[in-house]
């Protein structure tokens, strides 16, 4: 199917299947009940997942495959959203304009960083993309106010021209009519599913941009990107330029991270210098590696535990706490309360950060690496080690 | 006239005089030991080769061209090939795809952006490793992790990886550096299969003579920096020159 082998064709399946039912499936709880706060079906967190999901496999293209760690990546994330919003105060809130226009910005930023930081590898790599994210930050926050609005950030106002807007359009990002913020709600019992046009428009991307993801690591240019990962001595004694094909690879990267910024601009018609700080940067790195780096799916998967954590735990309050652990005796309530608020709420930080520090100690592959360890071990009960030699060989998608 | 040939390089680290006016003329179609004591300049002066390092003078020229100042893919893409010290292969990658790598250079040139087509179909590049793989008798371990190859098999994925190329001029650095006997004479039988069959032309630095007077066909003996003799093996052995330069003889 589409140029894909069996076993990748149903990975991809697996995957389709998975992003059209998220509503469905992050929606476990029924309403009302104690747990339905940690329900995440809400169409501002899926979109997250999806835009985020699509940043992250963008990221693990330079980072898993060539072994590049780039530092910078939320530079082309924020040129991507600048772009898009420009699109609307030019032309209309219609994304087509705008989307394009982001992917190929974010391409040419892309080119300039890279030329100049993939001449030094390693750290000295690492510290070149950091330094000319961080003055992109600082040029969008503060030199550059007419093309980004400054701290304000970049928004339409009703004296911009758009010249293409018509009587009846929408006054909000839409796709020719399908306003991204509009949702329908089904109502199943108890269940409330939201099922929206925002949601399932990243999640196409998303799924473009996974099956994009798939060709690349299974052609040549991917193998000569683990080459370069393995042993850039040997690649160059074998007549082979790594230069040109790790720069391809950066710019790539930046691409869809130019998509990425687009679409959260296409959810949320604003675009902010904070988006382009070290922050950002640094959190598509710790969502590649706590994924599973040079992983298919890990990228996916960190992007979405940490965007989980972002905004499910930090809703966790002490009112909430206390909820929880009204049936202890009162001063056993208040001491477990006061112990657990550190790590909730405003404190989240400091679960994810300890579950990061667990993950890369015991599982230096990240979640995917958990995934299949928990299924050889599944499958080593059930037949009784003899399909261990089997599965170890298989290595993890 | 030699397929690769030396005149008058010089290379200084400092107040350190690498090599001194070194002169070696490599000739089409033979397997060429360079030996000496440690020291002697040999791994530097297989480094100008490649284009690790540039002489500070002098000239190397390669089937006509000259080699300084190419880059290593580029000398590598007119047909130097190169097998490391120790080994250097891509340890993550499988040996078949390690086999694969050069069989991609050798069409493709240093940089093609094959991003859409599938390793899986390209068939004629999985014949190719797939032959070189027989021909070091590897076939067996095809899907194996390279990093989990003994030292030995190491050694013979990186020749079938250079061989893979059809290269001119191989250029082989210690061969058999650290390898137990049988190793070491399977490599022995293993370079002169490659001669035979395809008619490459070798230059060796080798410190075992074992390896030296079975394989060499010439023989340069190189002693602080300078080439003292070029000759062929059975000349060399009894060379005082020689016997000078590595048993230390009065100066």
């Amino acid at each position: 199917m589409l140029g894909l082998n069996k076993k990748d064709s149903k990975f991809l399946l697996i995957v389709i299947a998975l992003t059209v039912c998220t509503p469905i499936l992050l929606q476990p709880f029924p309403e009302g009940s104690g747990l339905a706060q940690f329900n995440a079906g809400y169409p501002d967190l899926m979109q997250r997942f999806a835009i985020y999901g699509i940043f992250a496999i963008g990221f693990n293209i330079l980072f898993g495959l060539t072994g590049y760690l780039s530092f910078g990546h939320a530079a082309f994330l924020g040129v991507g959203s600048y772009s898009v919003v420009w699109m609307y105060k030019l032309l209309d809130y219609n994304v087509i304009w705008g989307l394009p226009l982001a992917i190929i910005t974010s391409g040419l930023f892309a080119l300039a960083i890279g030329y100049v930081s993939l001449r030094r590898s390693g750290i000295y790599f690492s510290i070149l993309t950091l330094a000319f994210a961080q003055m992109s930050f600082n040029v969008a926050y503060s030199v550059l106010t007419p093309l980004t609005n400054g701290e304000t950030g970049l928004q339409v106002y009703t004296s911009d021209k758009q010249i293409l807007l018509g009587a009846n359009e929408p006054n909000s990002p839409h796709l020719f009519g399908l306003v991204m913020n509009q949702s329908a709600k089904l109502n199943v019992g108890d269940w409330v599913f939201t099922f929206n046009i925002g949601y399932y428009f990243c999640a196409v991307i998303a799924i473009l941009a996974f099956y994009l993801s798939l060709r690349i690591f299974r052609s040549p240019f991917g193998l000569m990107l683990k080459a370069v990962k393995c042993n850039q001595q040997r690649m160059n004694y074998t007549g082979l330029n790594s230069r040109p094909y790790t720069l391809a690879a950066f710019v790539i990267s930046g691409m869809y991270a130019g998509l990425a910024g687009g679409l959260l601009a296409s959810m949320d018609p604003l675009a902010g210098a904070e988006r382009m700080q070290w922050t950002a940067s640094g959190e598509v790195v710790l969502m590649t590696i706590l994924g599973g780096t040079g992983t298919l799916m890990g990228p996916v998967l960190g992007a979405g535990f940490i965007k989980y954590f972002e905004n499910i735990f930090s809703k966790i309050n002490e009112t909430v706490l206390h909820s929880w652990f009204s049936w202890l005796p009162d001063g056993m309530e208040d001491a477990i309360v006061w112990v657990l608020h550190f790590f909730v709420g405003k404190g989240w930080h400091l679960t994810l950060g300890m579950l990061f520090m667990l993950i890369v100690i015991f599982l230096p592959g990240g979640l995917v690496d958990g995934a299949s360890r928990i299924r050889e071990w599944y499958k080593n009960r059930k037949g009784g080690g003899a399909a261990s030699s089997e599965t170890s060989t298989t290595p993890a998608e | 006239m030699g397929i690769l040939e030396v005149q008058n390089v010089n290379k200084s680290f400092g107040g350190l005089k690498a090599l001194q006016n070194v002169n070696l003329n490599v000739e089409e179609g033979m397997i060429h030991a360079i030996i000496g004591p440690n020291g002697a300049g040999k791994s530097t002066l297989l480094n100008c080769f490649v284009g690790k390092l540039i002489p500070d003078t002098g000239t190397v020229m390669f089937d006509g061209h000259s080699l300084l100042g190419k880059k290593p893919h580029e000398i590598n893409q007119t047909g130097v090939s190169r097998v490391f010290q120790t080994p250097e292969i891509f340890g993550d990658l499988t040996v078949f795809e390690n086999v694969m790598i050069p069989c991609f250079a050798k069409r493709d040139g240093s940089f093609r952006m094959h991003a859409i087509e599938k390793v899986e179909a390209e068939v004629d590049i999985r014949d190719k490793a797939e032959q070189m793989l027989i021909d070091v008798d590897m076939i067996d371990k095809k899907e194996m992790n390279a990093n989990s190859l003994s030292r030995g098999d190491k050694r013979r994925l990186e020749m079938a990886m250079c061989l893979a190329q059809d290269p001119k001029l191989l250029l082989l650095d210690e061969p058999t550096a650290g390898m137990a006997r049988a190793d070491t004479n399977n490599t022995i039988d293993l370079l002169a299969k490659i001669q035979g069959q395809r008619d490459i032309t070798m230059a060796v630095i080798e410190h075992d003579m074992h390896v030296v007077f079975s394989l060499a066909q010439k023989i340069s003996v190189l002693a602080q920096g300078t080439v003292i003799v070029e000759d062929l093996p059975e000349n060399i052995k009894g060379h005082p020159k020689v016997q000078e330069a590595y048993l230390g003889g009065a100066h």
